[in-house]
């Protein structure tokens, strides 16, 4: 006689075991809900307009930049249709007179003791031809994130930082934008769709609202900076970082040029 | 007592398994080298469906799935075949092991989806695959005629002998892939992987030419000596060939057919050398005796079952 009693219990404790995983698991965790017009870290005053200054500047690119490479999208017919001309890749993206794109500017000092409301609009990142727009983009830390799906394919938006909770949701065509938040500074989280791998983008999140992407002029303006020290470091995402000493006296401009070289890989 | 076209049936039934775990091991690595593991966010469900659109890394990473359902289902149908026609007691329970590796592999499965592919736990994953495959082979093997086949013993009266150089290299080429796992799952780098293989290589060469000079009158391990020789060659090769694809690879922005199929046979081709050493080992145990050991004895030990009525099988 067939003796299948311990097959059984074993298939029984072992189903008991992927029930308990798969109801405990899930492909995002609760996400850090966004507070409201709520202050960063610090408590403290309100930044004096009166005597806040401003960083400008420009940031350049020395050298002839790389090729940048054509993304083969004939796996996902969706995707390739949507181009008329061949999706390049977006590494080094030049700006207009020498200058550079995607770079995130954003002051490093301490802020402690101003009081720094988070904004409550959300910045958007959207799937558009299976190519996330904008490629790099900055936020605040705890202000939110709407990541949007324009596309009539099916995404998964995939973020991998190392400061941050990661997570990893789909989105199928269609569907509600998804709400994020990031609580932790870093600069920049790595974003992919694990559907399309040719598909990146870089969120930076900063803990201070002096920051900003740079675009087609290569410029950026950082203002109401309070007196003090600080450092201008400017991120790119594969050329490295490179930074400056400023220091903003009351009521005082500065400009800062930044120069990246096209072969540089780091700092 | 089963008939023997029960146990021709079940032996075949085995080697079909083994054939769609190897294909599993495939579509594993397809999912890997194409950086798909974490295209379907959610598990049990495929974004919350049995069939979800099989687009881009989807239809990879649910291929994988479908795949791995399917010989989990066989796995199940094999370990109670086994259980009613199988009269060895160790067989049957082998069919039982076999079974609750394929359900722990699933559960690894999802744990990598779940928590985003941590190292530790994906190096389990492609481990436990190839310890699966190897298991399957070896109900295959245990199920053939051939294993039941009543023939003589060859006394081995070298040093070492060879069940302990064949258990050696099959140890170490266990513990080759796992590193190999662990490098391509960014658990660490190449380099233990790299002095693995020639710890893998110099034991294989060793294997096979003690095989080839104290068995040379032992077809199946004379052969096994040459089949060694072949798949060491090869895995070296197409190891040099993986890795200088993955650096030329690093420059486009996505995968390149040339690397994935590079590492994907390189990984397939991992799990072969290692199925053979497993299998040399059991046929070394099956045809080879320490010299100073009773035959009876051995034979005992070896695990073949006197009386067992004879039947065809495809080994």
């Amino acid at each position: 006689m067939m003796k299948a009693k311990p097959v059984v219990l074993i298939a029984v404790a072992i189903g008991f075991a992927v029930g308990m995983i798969s109801c405990g698991g899930s492909s995002s965790t609760t996400s850090e809900q966004p507070s409201a017009g709520a202050p960063a870290a610090g408590g403290g005053t309100a930044v004096d307009s009166n005597t806040a200054g401003s960083v400008t500047g420009t940031i350049k690119l020395d050298g002839t930049p790389p090729k940048m490479k054509v993304i083969n999208m004939a796996a996902e017919p969706v995707c390739a249709k949507a181009h008329t001309t061949p999706a390049m890749t977006q590494d080094v993206v030049p700006g207009d007179g020498g200058t550079l794109q995607n770079v995130i500017v954003y002051l490093k000092g301490d802020f402690s003791q101003y009081k720094i409301d988070v904004p409550t609009t959300p910045v958007e990142i959207d799937q558009k031809g299976c190519q996330y727009e904008p490629h790099v983009l900055a936020l605040m830390t705890n202000q939110p994130l709407q990541v949007v799906n324009s596309d009539m394919t099916t995404h998964n938006i995939h973020p991998v930082p190392k400061n941050n909770r990661e997570w990893n949701e789909s989105q199928p065509p269609g569907s509600q934008p998804i709400n994020q938040t990031f609580a932790r500074e870093e600069i920049a989280i790595p974003v992919k769709c694990n559907v399309h791998p040719w598909m990146k983008a870089y969120i930076g999140v900063v803990g201070s609202p002096y920051f900003q992407v740079t675009g087609k002029d290569g410029s950026f303006e950082l203002k109401n900076v309070p007196p003090g020290t600080y450092t201008v470091e400017a991120w790119h995402e594969s050329l490295g970082t490179q930074d400056q000493m400023v220091t903003i006296g009351p009521k005082e401009s500065k400009a800062v040029t930044i120069t990246f070289k096209a072969a540089a890989t780091s700092d | 007592m089963s008939s023997p076209r029960a146990l021709r049936n079940v032996h075949r039934f085995a080697v079909f398994t083994a054939c769609c775990t190897f294909l599993l091991l495939i579509a594993g690595a397809l999912v890997t080298s194409n950086d798909a593991g974490l295209s379907v966010p959610d598990w049990p469900l495929s974004y919350g469906s049995l069939l979800p659109p099989m687009v881009g890394g989807i239809f990879y990473e649910h291929g994988h799935r479908m795949i791995a359902t399917l010989v989990g289902t066989l796995s199940i149908v094999l370990a109670l075949w086994l259980w009613r026609v199988e009269s060895r007691r160790w067989v049957r329970w082998l069919g039982v092991v076999a079974l609750g590796a394929v359900i722990a592999q699933g559960i690894l499965g999802g744990l990598t989806v779940l928590f985003f592919l941590p190292p530790p736990i994906s190096a389990a994953h492609a481990t436990l695959a190839q310890l699966f495959f190897c298991t399957v082979l070896s109900i295959a093997l245990f199920t053939s005629a051939w294993w039941e086949q009543e023939r003589p013993l060859v006394a081995d009266s070298g040093r070492p002998s060879i069940h302990a150089l064949a258990v050696a290299t099959a140890s170490a080429t266990l513990l080759q892939l796992m590193l190999g796992a662990a490098f391509r799952h960014k658990a660490f780098g190449i380099i233990p992987h790299l002095m693995g293989a020639v710890l893998v290589t110099g034991l294989i060469f060793w294997l096979a030419g003690l095989l080839r000079r104290r068995f040379a009158n032992v077809p199946v391990l004379r052969n096994s000596a040459r089949l060694l020789h072949a798949l060491i060659g090869l895995q070296l090769l197409l190891g040099a060939g993986a890795w200088w694809s993955r650096v030329y690879a690093a420059q486009f922005p996505q995968p390149i057919p040339v690397m994935v199929a590079l590492t994907v046979i390189h990984t397939v081709t991992g799990a072969l050398v290692l199925a053979t050493t497993v299998l040399v080992t059991l046929a070394c145990y099956r045809l080879a005796r320490p010299s100073g050991v009773s035959v009876r004895a051995f034979a005992r030990s070896a695990g073949a079952s006197a009386g067992h009525s004879q039947h065809q099988g495809a080994l």
